[in-house]
C-alpha cells in the first residue's frame, strides 16, 4: 500500500513527524511500520511534549528504590517491604464508552503494580465529570462508578478511597484516574530491561483480539462531533482473567526465572516489545504467527496495535521454559514464546515465513521527537472585590447550600459500590483525608489519597501546583503517616496550545518546588493531553497521589469527634482567603481571583508538628482544612461521628464569612481532651505555629453561639439529599 | 480442628478467611478446585470471590468443579460446611442449599458495613453468640438478595434455620434495613440438619479491632467446640 499523506495524517502524525520517520528509516515504512511509529510516537507513549518539563521533577530521596521510567515507581518503607504504586489516565476511552473505559483503566493500572512484583493491595480514583446536569453526565457516572467497582471487586483488591468532582469544564471530556498501590519485597522487584541475547520473548495471558486498535493515538487527540465513531478504539476488560494472569505472574515471579516483565497497555505489543528491548539495548525478533489470536485472519498490523487487555510480555531465563509454562497451565492461560532477542537492535517482525517489518529500536524509542512547545506564563490575578459589597446572607443559609451540592454531597453512594475491605486489612475506608491499609501480617501500615484542585491551577496554574502537594501531605499527616513520596497524573489540554503548555509547565514548577521542599519526591506518573472538544480544553487539572508510612497501625488517627468537652483547636492561620472558595463559587457566583497561597515552610512547620502530636498521643482526631474552609471542616469532623460541636466566634474578627469559608493553606483542626491542651499549645508555640480553640465537643447540635443552633440529623439530611433526588 | 478452603481460580477471600482461621487456631489447608480429592476436614469453608469470574450465573461452574464433588459427599456424610458470599451462592447451585440468591434489589454492587442479629444460636456455628444479639459485619456482593418458594420459607423459619437476619444498629428488623431485598431480611441459611452454613456477610473481616470489628470471632470459636 502507498503511504499518502492522508493515511499519515489518519494515523495521527504531523507531515513533519513522518519525513523524520523516512530519514530514520533512510526510506518510506510499509503500512505496518507506520502503524508501529504511530503507536510509539503519539503523545500518550512518546511524551513528546511533556518530557522536558517532567524532567525537572524531583524523583530521588532516601526512601526512592525506583522513579519513574518504570511501569510503576517504588519506594523502601523499611525491613524487606516496599510499596509500588502508580496513578493513570483512562480519560478518552471512559467518555467513548464509560464501563468499560473506566475497567480498563483499573485493569491497566494494576498490571502496571504486579509487573514489577507487587501484589496489589489498595486502589484509588480521581474522578472528573460535567454538570451533573449535562444530558451525559448521569450515563457517564454510572458507567464509571460501576466500571471502577466491577473490575476491582472481581478481582478482589479493595477500592478504599478517591474523589468525585463535578464541573462544566469536563462536560465533554471527562477524567478518570485509576491509582493501584502493591507491596512487594523490595529484594524481589521485577524489571522491564532485557537482558542477554538469544533469550526467549513470551507472550502469556489473554488472546489478541481487534479490541483497542489504536487506542493510545485516539488518546491523544480532542474529541470532536464524531468521537462516537471511536468506540471500536476502547479495549474490553475480563477482571477474571486479570485475576489469572495476576496470580500466574506472582507464582513464577518466587523463583529465578523471569529476566524481565513488561504488561502489554497502551499501544500492546509494539510498546511493550520496544521498551524492554531499548532499555536493554538489544533487538528483538517477534514471530507473529505465535500470537495467540481470538480472531481468525489477523494481520501483523491489527496485532501489533491492539490494545486487548491482560496480556504480559515475559523475557526467560534459559531453561525454564517448561517450569513457567506449568504455572500458567494451571491457571489455564495462554504461555507462548512468540520471539527471541537479538544483537540488531532493531524491531524484526516475521510473519509467515517474511519479513514484515524491521525498525530500529532507538528510532521508536529514544530518537522519538521531542518538542519544546511554545509557552506563556500566568499571571496572579488581581483581588477586585471587597467583600462588604456583596449581599448579605447568613451563615447557616450559606452553610446549608453549599453541604448539599453536589461537591459536598455524601458520597457513600459511590463508595457502597465498591469493595473497601476485600484482603481484611484495609484500617480506614474512604471518607477521611486519607485511606490506611495495613501491610499483611505487620504492624505496620501505609496511608493513601488522591487530590486535585482544578480551579486553583487554572487561576494560578504555579501556586496550584504547589497547593495540591501540600493538600496531599496534610492528608497524609491528618491520618498519621509520614508522607514519603507521590505519583501525579496530569490532565491538561491541547499542549499545542501556549496558554495550555504555559498551565502545563507552571504547574510542574508549583509541584517541584512543593515536593523539593516537603522531600516528598515524584515516583511514577502519567500525562494526559488533549483533554478538550473541539478546541475547548478542560481546566488544568493535575492529580496526586500520596503514599506515606504509619510505623505502628495502632497509632492511626482519624477525623471523627471522639468525646464530649474535647476541645477543637485550629493549626494554622486563618487570612480569610475567598478568591476561589467554594464560597465564592456556590454562593457569589465569583470564579476569578487568585488561589490562596501555599507556604511551603508553613506547611512543614505546622504538618511536621501535628504528626509529633499525633505519634505522642496528645491528641484523639484530626482533619485537615480545605475546600469549604473551617466550616466545612469542622462539619466534616461531626457528621460522621454523631457529635456536635459548640463553635465559638474568636473575639477579634473581622469578618464572619473570610473566618469561616476562608480557604487558607497550612492548617488541621485538632480534637484534645482538656487535659492535653496546654501540653499541646506548649509545643505549637515553641514551634512557633498559630493556634487557637474554635470548638467544644458536644452531643445532637451543630451550634455556632449567637448564629445558628442545627440538630446534627438535620445537617445529615442536607448532606445526603443531593444524590437520593439526582 | 481440620479446616479446609477451597479454593478457585476467583476466588479472593480465601486469603482472608485463612488467616482468620489460623488467627483462631485452626489447622488449616488451601484445596485448589481441580484437586479431586479433600484432605481430612472437620470445616470446609467456600470463601467468597467471583470463582470462575461469575461468569453464566455467580457460583454456577464452580458447583460443577472437580473439588465440589467432594465437598458434596463430605457435607452429605454431616461435615461442617461454611458459604461466604460466593461461596453461599455456590451452595445453593449445588442443591446443598435451597433457594437462589438474586441480583441486590437496587441493581447495584453493595459494598458496606450493616448489622445482621442472631435469630438461632442453637446450633455448632453460633452458640457463642447471645440470643437476638446485633452484630456488625460487611457485606460486598452484586447477587445476595436471597429468595425461596413459600414452603421453604415457612420451613426455615419453623426449623429455626436462619441464623441471621439484616436489622439496624438497635436490631430491628425490617425492609428500610435489608440492604439486598432478601426475603424475611435473610443473611444466612442452614440445610435441615444445620451442618451447612450459607451467608451473605462476611464474618472473616470482622476478627481484628484495628480494622473493623471482632463481632465475627465467636462464629469461628463456636466452631473449635
Amino acid at each position: 500500500m502507498k503511504i499518502t499523506n492522508a493515511i499519515v495524517e489518519k494515523h495521527g502524525l504531523k507531515l513533519e513527524e513522518y519525513s523524520k520517520i523516512k530519514e530514520l528509516l533512510k526510506r518510506e515504512p510499509n503500512f505496518l511500520e507506520l502503524g508501529i511509529f504511530s503507536a510509539m510516537w503519539n503523545e500518550h507513549c512518546s511524551y513528546k511534549s511533556s518530557r522536558i518539563h517532567l524532567k525537572n521533577l524531583p524523583t530521588k530521596g532516601k526512601q526512592v528504590i525506583q522513579g519513574p521510567g518504570e511501569n510503576a515507581g517504588v519506594i523502601d518503607i523499611g525491613d524487606d517491604d516496599a510499596i509500588i504504586f502508580k496513578i493513570e489516565s483512562h480519560n478518552h476511552p471512559s467518555y467513548i464508552e464509560p464501563y468499560q473505559g473506566a475497567a480498563t483503566g483499573v485493569g491497566g493500572i494494576l498490571r502496571d503494580v504486579f509487573t514489577m512484583g507487587a501484589r496489589p493491595v489498595a486502589l484509588l480514583n480521581s474522578i472528573h465529570f460535567g454538570s451533573p446536569y449535562h444530558p451525559k453526565t448521569k450515563t457517564l457516572l454510572n458507567g464509571v462508578v460501576s466500571g471502577i467497582g466491577g473490575y476491582g471487586n472481581c478481582i478482589g483488591v479493595p477500592t478504599v478511597a478517591g474523589e468525585t468532582k463535578f464541573d462544566s469544564t469536563y462536560n465533554e471530556n471527562i477524567l478518570v484516574n485509576a491509582m493501584a498501590v502493591g507491596h512487594a519485597n523490595k529484594n524481589k522487584i521485577f524489571y522491564s530491561k532485557a537482558k542477554g541475547l538469544n533469550k526467549s520473548v513470551v507472550y502469556v495471558g489473554s488472546k489478541t483480539g481487534r479490541d483497542g486498535i489504536h487506542g493510545a493515538s485516539m488518546a491523544s487527540a480532542e474529541f470532536n462531533e464524531n468521537s462516537e465513531d471511536k468506540k471500536p478504539t476502547v479495549q474490553v476488560g475480563d477482571p477474571f482473567t486479570e485475576k489469572l494472569l495476576m496470580e500466574a505472574c506472582l507464582e513464577l515471579m518466587k523463583d529465578e526465572s523471569i529476566i524481565s516483565i513488561q504488561d502489554m497497555g497502551a499501544a500492546g505489543l509494539t510498546s511493550s516489545s520496544v521498551e524492554m528491548a531499548s532499555k536493554g539495548e538489544l533487538g528483538i525478533e517477534l514471530h507473529l504467527d505465535k500470537v495467540p489470536c481470538r480472531e481468525e485472519n489477523m494481520t501483523p498490523y491489527e496485532m501489533m496495535l491492539s490494545e486487548s487487555q491482560e496480556r504480559m510480555l515475559i523475557i526467560l531465563e534459559d531453561n525454564k521454559e517448561k517450569d513457567a509454562k506449568k504455572i500458567f497451565e494451571k491457571w489455564d492461560l495462554d504461555f507462548v514464546v512468540i520471539g527471541k532477542t537479538t544483537c540488531t537492535n532493531n524491531l524484526t517482525l516475521k510473519f509467515k515465513d517474511k519479513t514484515v517489518g524491521e525498525i530500529p529500536i532507538d528510532a521508536l524509542a529514544s530518537k522519538a521527537p521531542l518538542y519544546d512547545r511554545k509557552w506563556t506564563k500566568t499571571k496572579l490575578p488581581e483581588k477586585n472585590i471587597n467583600i462588604k459589597d456583596l449581599k448579605k446572607i447568613k451563615l447557616e443559609d450559606a452553610l446549608l447550600k453549599i453541604l448539599s451540592l453536589p461537591n459536598q454531597s455524601s458520597k457513600s453512594w459511590i463508595t457502597e459500590q465498591f469493595d473497601q475491605m476485600v484482603m481484611a486489612d484495609t484500617a480506614q475506608r474512604s471518607g477521611g483525608d486519607a485511606a490506611i491499609i495495613r501491610i499483611n501480617k505487620k504492624e505496620k501500615a501505609i496511608a493513601v489519597s488522591v487530590d486535585s484542585s482544578s480551579n486553583y491551577c487554572k487561576a494560578h496554574p504555579l501556586t496550584g501546583g504547589k497547593q495540591i502537594v501540600c493538600e496531599s501531605w496534610r492528608n497524609l499527616i491528618s491520618v498519621g503517616a509520614k508522607p514519603i513520596a507521590i505519583t501525579n497524573c496530569l490532565n491538561f489540554g491541547n499542549p499545542e496550545n501556549p496558554k495550555i503548555m504555559g498551565e502545563f509547565a507552571e504547574c510542574l514548577i508549583g509541584l517541584k518546588e512543593a515536593c523539593e521542599f516537603l522531600d516528598y519526591p515524584v515516583v511514577s506518573g502519567n500525562v494526559s493531553f488533549y483533554n478538550g472538544t473541539n478546541k475547548k480544553n478542560i481546566d488544568p487539572t493535575p492529580v496526586i497521589g500520596g503514599v506515606g508510612l504509619i510505623q505502628d497501625v495502632k497509632n492511626k488517627i482519624n477525623h471523627l469527634l471522639k468525646k464530649e468537652g474535647n476541645i477543637i483547636l485550629q493549626v494554622g492561620k486563618t487570612f480569610g482567603h475567598l478568591y476561589q472558595s467554594v464560597f465564592f463559587k456556590e454562593i457569589y457566583s465569583i470564579t476569578e481571583g487568585p488561589p490562596p497561597d501555599a507556604n511551603l515552610s508553613n506547611e512543614k512547620n505546622n504538618g511536621q508538628t501535628v504528626l509529633k502530636l499525633i505519634n505522642n498521643k496528645l491528641i484523639t482526631s484530626a482533619h485537615d482544612i480545605s475546600s469549604g474552609g473551617l466550616i466545612l471542616a469542622l462539619v466534616e469532623m461531626s457528621l460522621p461521628s454523631k457529635y456536635g460541636l459548640k463553635i465559638e466566634k474568636p473575639q477579634k474578627l473581622s469578618n464572619l464569612m473570610e473566618f469561616y469559608f476562608g480557604e487558607d493553606q497550612g492548617r488541621y483542626l485538632l480534637e484534645i481532651e482538656p487535659e492535653n491542651l496546654q501540653k499541646v499549645k506548649k509545643i505549637l508555640n515553641g514551634n512557633n505555629i498559630f493556634n487557637e480553640s474554635v470548638a467544644v465537643v458536644q452531643k445532637n447540635y451543630f451550634e455556632m453561639v449567637g448564629e445558628f443552633k442545627i440538630n446534627i440529623i438535620d445537617l445529615y439530611k442536607a448532606n445526603n439529599k443531593w444524590y437520593n433526588n439526582y | 480442628m481440620n479446616s479446609s478452603v477451597i479454593v478457585f481460580p476467583g476466588s479472593n477471600c480465601d486469603r482472608d478467611i485463612a488467616v482468620a482461621l489460623k488467627k483462631l487456631k485452626f489447622q488449616n489447608t488451601m484445596v485448589w478446585h481441580k484437586d479431586t480429592t479433600l484432605p481430612k476436614s472437620d470445616l470446609i469453608v467456600i470463601p467468597g470471590g467471583f470463582s470462575y469470574g461469575d461468569y453464566l450465573r455467580s457460583g454456577a461452574i464452580a458447583a460443577k468443579s472437580n473439588i465440589l464433588k467432594e465437598v458434596i459427599k463430605s457435607a452429605n456424610e454431616g461435615c461442617l460446611v461454611l458459604g461466604i458470599c460466593n461461596g453461599f451462592q455456590i451452595l445453593t447451585e449445588t442443591g446443598l442449599l435451597k433457594g437462589v440468591l438474586l441480583r441486590n434489589k437496587n441493581l447495584k454492587f453493595i459494598g458496606k458495613d450493616i448489622y445482621v442479629k442472631t435469630i438461632n444460636t442453637d446450633n455448632k456455628f453460633c452458640h457463642k453468640y447471645a440470643q437476638n444479639q446485633v452484630l456488625k459485619f460487611n457485606i460486598a456482593h452484586n447477587e445476595g438478595n436471597y429468595f425461596t418458594n413459600p414452603d421453604h420459607i415457612k420451613n426455615l423459619e419453623d426449623k429455626n434455620l436462619i441464623p441471621f437476619k439484616y436489622c439496624d444498629e438497635k436490631g430491628n428488623i425490617d425492609e428500610k434495613n435489608n440492604p439486598n431485598g432478601s426475603l424475611n431480611n435473610i443473611a444466612g441459611i442452614f440445610n435441615d440438619k444445620k451442618n451447612i452454613l450459607g451467608m451473605m456477610p462476611h464474618p472473616e473481616r470482622m476478627v481484628d479491632q484495628i480494622i473493623s470489628s471482632d463481632d465475627g470471632i465467636n462464629l469461628f470459636t463456636s466452631l473449635l467446640n
